[in-house]
């Protein structure tokens, strides 16, 4: 009976359980300040996730075709500092294209070598988290970059200014998750991505080309970094070397607290969307109580770790794993 | 010659065949290219090299036990800043104050038994939750980084022992303080690895974990006291750097994970588990530290430095994959 009953609770919280703890972080928080659901407030935190969650949806396709993207955060540095560079030299209708196109080659790179070389992925964005690091130094010599000329450009747009209202930066992401989560969800290339997650030998024999798959979800990963680049350049209008240092690992967190298995073949766009959020509520909720910054590190390992815990508990039926 | 021989030595060797390269390629390139000083390597900067290599050599040591048995630890930088803060402010801590020089050892047993706990902690959850390693360290990296900031806000914390920046400075038998311990941990972790039953049993749960629960081996403690000894090794790494350095940071060692697991997989261990050893994790460590210092001879600046150990990073991969036994796990991947 006291079996059953935890095995009821542990399974509903395992399908819900984000929802769940979400529901009861925005209550508590909403009792320790009432200017938490202010609905400025709310926007500001919606606002200020865009860029991260702009990342997640890319690496959501990754982690779903049972890969991993830790050079993320690397890249976001890399366009950054490139379209804020062009945008003096080329002017910003010819700068962010090319941005793209630089960084889908680096996208494309990684692709090829994961999926048509079968690299551990790992250890291939490892290792190209730092050699993308070198070319963004590389790039701007060590320096700062800073659009000269800050009230004569229209590049303030994607970062600043509102639509209906509505900063755009929360427009952008709104748009890339519903076409992704439409793609992800609707399509035969949706499919297939979680056919080679989850089960990468049947998909082989199936007659999916796992390796173009694989490389499409880098290239998608790829062009969500840029677009987030993009935003984050035209927010700041200028920018370190190390912007996007350690993002990946926050967005890998975001990914992760959705319920996106690192094993491949499980997550959806949607509950990518719900991690982000719930990573920016915390961040934003313990601030207004006013707890430190840094606080929020400790509860998102502590969300993390119980997260994960309570999905896979669910998946076995028993609360503690049955390692000797 | 048996089948085989050839790529396995050319496995084993590999490293320090690429050493032997670096060698030889950077003092030609110092003499063409080098702004100061023509001569790449003599005593003395050898003697430099095994110093600088102990910080992430020690470290790398625990890494090689943790991935032979098939986890991974992310958090080792995060321990290794953790820790060194609580050696240098404990040594500052009002209880300790007619402790004299006395405080030295306590502090030092403070910092290494923090990086013991961390350790643990990492352990305890991988083995009782079933998470994995990957993530379980992961969020680790985030919540011990996140205590170092709580510790301290953005401040750095220092304190300055002379008699412990003298001891740090010393030289023994020619070799600096640093560089024994390096030699001591990787002689340790040697014997550990080839000739405990630990070790045995971690070379056996990484390979095939499955036969080694049916073999009766207890999985859950192994890992544990794996995941302990690295968070011992990366509370030593930070005692013997901060020793001399007496200044930590919040940020310090938030790229160590990264150094540390590409010295531990240049020098042959596989991700998968199973296979690795610690004489080769020794000569990946060189191979970075000789090629950060090598490039910076040649008057390369920090991003070509980063920019080519991420490529050989991903060259020794592809070069692995090569010499590995063709068709064995073709379809695995």
């Amino acid at each position: 009976m006291a079996k059953l009953s935890q095995k009821d609770i542990g399974g509903f919280l395992a399908r819900q359980g984000i929802l769940v703890a979400f529901v009861l972080f925005m209550i508590g928080f909403t009792l320790a300040n009432q200017r938490f659901l202010d609905p400025d407030n709310v926007m500001g935190v919606i606002r200020s996730s865009a860029i991260l969650g702009v990342m997640a949806l890319g690496v959501t396709f990754v982690v779903i075709s049972g890969n991993l993207d830790l050079s993320v955060g690397s890249m976001m540095s890399f366009s950054t500092i490139v379209v804020l560079d062009l945008h003096d030299k080329l002017g910003p209708a010819l700068a962010i294209p090319a941005m793209f196109a630089m960084t889908l080659c680096l996208g494309a790179f990684i692709g090829f070598l994961v999926g048509y070389l079968r690299l551990n992925s790992l250890i291939v964005t490892l290792g190209m988290l730092s050699a993308i690091h070198g070319l963004t130094l590389a790039w701007s010599g060590g320096k700062n970059m800073d659009i000269a000329d800050k009230a004569g450009t229209w590049f303030s747009f994607f970062g600043q200014s509102r639509m209906m209202g509505i900063p755009v930066p929360i427009l952008i992401f709104a748009l890339l998750a519903a076409s992704l989560g439409m793609l992800l969800a609707k399509t035969p290339f949706g499919r297939k991505v979680y056919a080679v997650g989850g089960n990468n030998t049947a998909a082989t024999f199936s007659g999916i080309p796992r390796a173009r798959v694989v490389f499409t979800c880098y290239l998608i990963s790829a062009f969500c970094v840029a677009t987030a680049g993009l935003l984050q350049a035209s927010r700041s209008m200028g920018s370190q070397n190390t912007v996007g240092q350690g993002l990946e690992l926050e967005v890998l967190a975001a990914v992760i607290l959705g319920g996106a298995s690192l094993m491949g073949g499980s997550g959806t766009i949607f509950k990518t969307v719900i991690g982000v959020l719930i990573l920016g509520f915390i961040q934003n909720g313990l601030l207004l109580v006013g707890l430190q910054f840094y606080v929020q590190y400790v509860v998102t390992w502590i969300i993390i770790i119980l997260a994960v815990w309570l999905d896979i508990a669910a998946k076995r039926g028993k609360l503690w794993s049955p390692i000797a | 010659m048996a089948p085989g021989t050839l790529s396995t030595f050319l496995k084993r060797g590999a490293i320090w065949g690429f050493i032997v390269l670096e060698l030889i390629f950077f003092t030609v390139a110092g003499h063409l290219l080098a702004v100061g000083e023509k001569t790449f390597m003599d005593l003395d900067n050898l003697l430099l090299l095994f110093k600088q290599s102990a910080p992430i050599g020690i470290i790398a040591m625990g890494m090689t036990i943790v991935m032979v048995n098939g986890n991974i630890d992310l958090s080792v930088g995060a321990t290794y800043a953790l820790s060194a803060v609580v050696l240098l402010d404990a040594m500052t801590w009002p209880i300790f104050g007619g402790l004299g020089d006395w405080v030295i050892p306590v502090a030092c047993l403070l910092a290494l038994l923090t990086g013991l706990f961390l350790g643990a902690i990492n352990g305890i959850i991988v083995w009782k939750t079933g998470v994995d390693a990957f993530i379980v360290t992961l969020g680790a990296m985030l919540g011990y980084r996140g205590l170092v900031f709580m510790y301290n806000g953005e401040q750095p914390t220092s304190h300055l022992n002379w008699t412990l920046v003298d001891f740090a400075e010393a030289q023994f038998l020619g070799l600096h303080t640093a560089t024994w311990f390096l030699l001591l941990v990787t002689v340790a972790m040697w014997f550990l690895m080839n000739r405990t039953v630990h070790g045995r049993n971690a070379y056996a749960i990484g390979d095939n974990r499955e036969a080694a629960v049916n073999a009766g081996i207890k999985v859950g403690p192994h890992m544990m006291i794996n995941f302990m000894i690295i968070g011992f090794l990366a509370a030593l790494s930070a005692v013997v750097f901060y020793a001399e350095s007496g200044s930590v940071n919040p940020n310090d060692g938030s790229l160590y994970e990264l150094w540390v697991i590409t010295a531990v997989v240049l020098g042959g261990t596989k991700l998968a588990g199973g296979s690795g050893s610690i004489i080769g994790t020794f000569g990946g460590v060189l191979a970075i530290q000789l090629l950060r210092k090598g490039l910076s001879h040649i008057g390369a600046d920090t991003s070509t430095v980063n920019l080519v150990i991420g490529l050989i990073l991903i060259a020794v991969l592809l070069l692995d994959r090569q010499l590995n036994v063709k068709g064995k796990g073709e379809l695995k991947t």
